[in-house]
């Protein structure tokens, strides 16, 4: 495995009396595909919120390039190079498909009050340059949504709102990226396209680090370089597709006890 | 100028028929004047849709906004001129025109970045009781008086945010009521700034103008003009500078901040947006505008009380919002208009009037359930690089 990008130390998240993560050890290498699997309310989506700051770790460590992003801020771990996608799909619909890709680039958006009020002929042109970086973002990823640039995000297909959360996440060129079960709520051939979509937009930018949660087993296989499994919070398998599928620990977790072949 | 006036002739007609409208209203006193002029208008309306000249008329609107503005403007000055001596009429234009001045501020306060206000009469009120006390109290140019309205609402603002930057939804609203009430019951218990008497206003003069004297021409054997038009004119600037202001927030990356926050918080701050510095930021211009307009309203009316800013009137401004259309920030003027001016056309039926005006109220949005103009989708230029 190349040199480690992401790593969690005995990453611990309780809620009350609930376990969500329970001393979780985790590397991810650099320019890996990762997939995260796990049966529903193993902790894959919790460990996605710990370390993009929006829980707070119970205990442990997260390490971004060696550097602790533990109990970091949101802003802080998106301007750390991490962004992600959400299960359920989190575009804010009235807005447009620039606006809700451009929102990725926040940290090269100028912010000051003075910027924004008076120096419109500065802000056109930072706008116009966006204009241009997002459209050339959605041409890459997708011909077909260049020409959807200024619909709202609400008129669009279930497959085109992910293809628009999966540029809004790529679009500041991160080091890492999760993705949050992007098969939700879409059929067969419509993740097979979108997975499409991500494999050969990494191909011509930059091999961007990805960990990927799924249940499509599909996917996973055709996706991940290596996968880790989650059962109640703990890691019980890291290896391989064919040695996960493999594990017996694994087909337990999912398929319970008497089914296991 | 002149070839974009021939261009857009539907524009500048309608401009004019509603500048004809709205004399007339101010003017009506008897009831068939007023029930025949509250008739005419949804029969307009109707018309204009069934014949299709709404479509190109929105779309010429759409495509010439600051011709609309520069309509707008000169609508109210022709208004302001046709009603030189209707003391009543012009300070029911001045009121129009400030509280659009709030329902601005609010709009960019919950229309986009979604912090709810049901203080904003308090914040207006603030503004009217440091403008009483700064021109009665101390030397202070007028003009730093009115920025002095506007700051301390803001100030007072950020003190107000704290608690509501710690709730969501509902919690956060009652927050904001909480404090309207508040701020009305300290200003009754409170001696020094006059209790439930309240406080009187010295006018306002700006420049070595006196706002508080009629103007007397020698034209045309003499002509006088109500001191009112001084402060409608006042408003009007107000009004078209706050509108500016407003819609360069929301047209620029601090609206796009404030729109995803409000849309979604948890995937603005995992995109590196600080929710904090929106809210706030939201609020207290919202809050600067509300105070401003405040301190105008005071001296226009020369005297300041609590029972002018309570908690209905906290909602007469929330309520104009919504019905303009939230987040629109050309909805408000029609929707002030509607609010503010039909109530007292309706004098005619004393105590039915708010009656008669909540059923109306009730009734456009049936018809129009996201108001009377709803907002589109968020741009930035208009014009030449988005279609």
């Amino acid at each position: 495995m190349s040199a480690p990008l992401l790593e969690a130390r005995g990453l611990s998240m309780r809620f009350g009396g609930v376990t969500a993560l329970d001393a979780l050890d985790l590397v991810v290498g650099e320019h890996e595909i990762l997939g995260l699997l796990g049966p529903n309310g193993s902790g894959k989506t919790t460990f996605f919120n710990v370390v993009t700051g929006l829980y707070a770790a119970s205990g442990g460590q997260v390490l971004l390039d060696g550097a602790d992003i533990t109990r970091q801020s949101p802003q802080a771990v998106y301007r750390a190079g991490v962004t992600r996608t959400f299960q359920r799909s989190r575009l804010s619909l009235p807005l447009s498909v620039f606006d809700n890709v451009v929102l990725g680039q926040t940290q090269h958006l100028n912010a000051g009050l003075l910027f924004n009020l008076l120096q419109r002929k500065a802000l056109r042109q930072q706008f116009e340059q966006q204009v241009e970086q997002v459209h050339q973002l959605l041409q890459t990823f997708n011909a077909g949504m260049a020409d959807k640039l200024w619909q709202p995000a609400g008129a669009l297909s279930m497959i085109d709102r992910r293809r628009v959360e999966v540029c809004r996440a790529l679009i500041s060129n991160p080091r890492l990226v999760l993705l949050d079960e992007p098969s939700a709520g879409m059929t067969h051939d419509e993740t097979a396209e979108l997975m499409d979509d991500i494999l050969q937009v990494r191909e011509r930018l930059s091999p961007f680090t990805i960990v990927i949660i799924e249940h499509e087993m599909g996917v996973i296989q055709r996706m991940t370089q290596r996968c880790v499994v989650l059962n109640y919070g703990k890691k019980i398998a890291d290896g391989s597709f064919a040695e996960i599928t493999a594990n017996a620990e694994v087909q337990v977790a999912y398929l319970g006890q008497e089914e296991a072949p | 100028m002149s070839d974009s006036l021939k261009n857009n002739s539907r524009l500048v007609a309608a401009s004019a028929a509603v500048c004809a409208y709205l004399w007339a209203l101010l003017h009506a006193e008897s009831q068939l004047a007023v029930g025949g002029l509250l008739l005419l208008a949804p029969l307009a309306m109707w018309l204009l849709r069934t014949r299709g000249w709404l479509a190109p008329l929105q779309a010429e609107a759409d495509r010439h906004p600051r011709l609309l503005g520069g309509l707008c403007i000169a609508g109210v000055l022709v208004l302001v001129l046709a009603l030189h001596e209707a003391h009543f009429a012009l300070l029911l234009l001045s009121t129009v025109l400030l509280y659009t001045v709030v329902c601005l501020g609010m709009n960019v306060q919950f229309g986009y970045a979604g912090v709810v206000n049901f203080a904003g009469a308090a914040f207006f009120g603030i503004g009217s009781y440091t403008a009483a006390t700064l021109a009665t109290h101390t030397a202070l140019p007028h003009l730093a008086v009115l920025l002095a309205g506007g700051l301390i609402a803001a100030a007072l603002g950020s003190l107000l945010i704290w608690p509501v930057l710690r709730t969501r939804g509902h919690y956060a609203a009652l927050v904001t009521m909480a404090f309207g009430i508040l701020f009305k019951n300290f200003l009754e218990v409170n001696d020094m700034l006059g209790g439930p008497q309240g406080l009187r206003i010295p006018g306002l003069t700006l420049l070595g103008w006196q706002f508080n004297q009629n103007i007397e021409l020698d034209l045309f054997g003499g002509i006088e003009i109500s001191f009112y038009a001084n402060y409608a004119l006042l408003s009007l600037l107000l009004c078209a500078l706050a509108f500016v202001f407003v819609r360069r927030v929301e047209r620029s990356w601090l609206g796009l901040a404030m729109d995803m926050i409000r849309t979604d918080e948890v995937a603005a701050a995992t995109f590196g947006i600080s929710i904090v510095r929106g809210k706030v930021l939201a609020f207290t211009f919202g809050n600067f505008l509300a105070g401003l307009a405040g301190a105008v309203y005071g001296m226009m009316t020369s005297y300041v009380a609590p029972n002018n800013f309570t908690f209905a009137d906290s909602l007469i401004l929330v309520s104009i919002v919504i019905l303009g259309g939230i987040g629109n920030p050309w909805g408000i003027l029609p929707a002030a208009i509607v609010v503010l001016i039909l109530p007292e056309k309706f004098q005619f039926i004393a105590e039915y009037r708010f009656l008669l005006y909540a059923l109306l109220v009730i009734f456009i949005l049936l018809f129009r359930p996201d108001g009377l103009l709803p907002r589109s989708v968020r741009r930035y230029f208009p014009g030449r690089s988005q279609p």
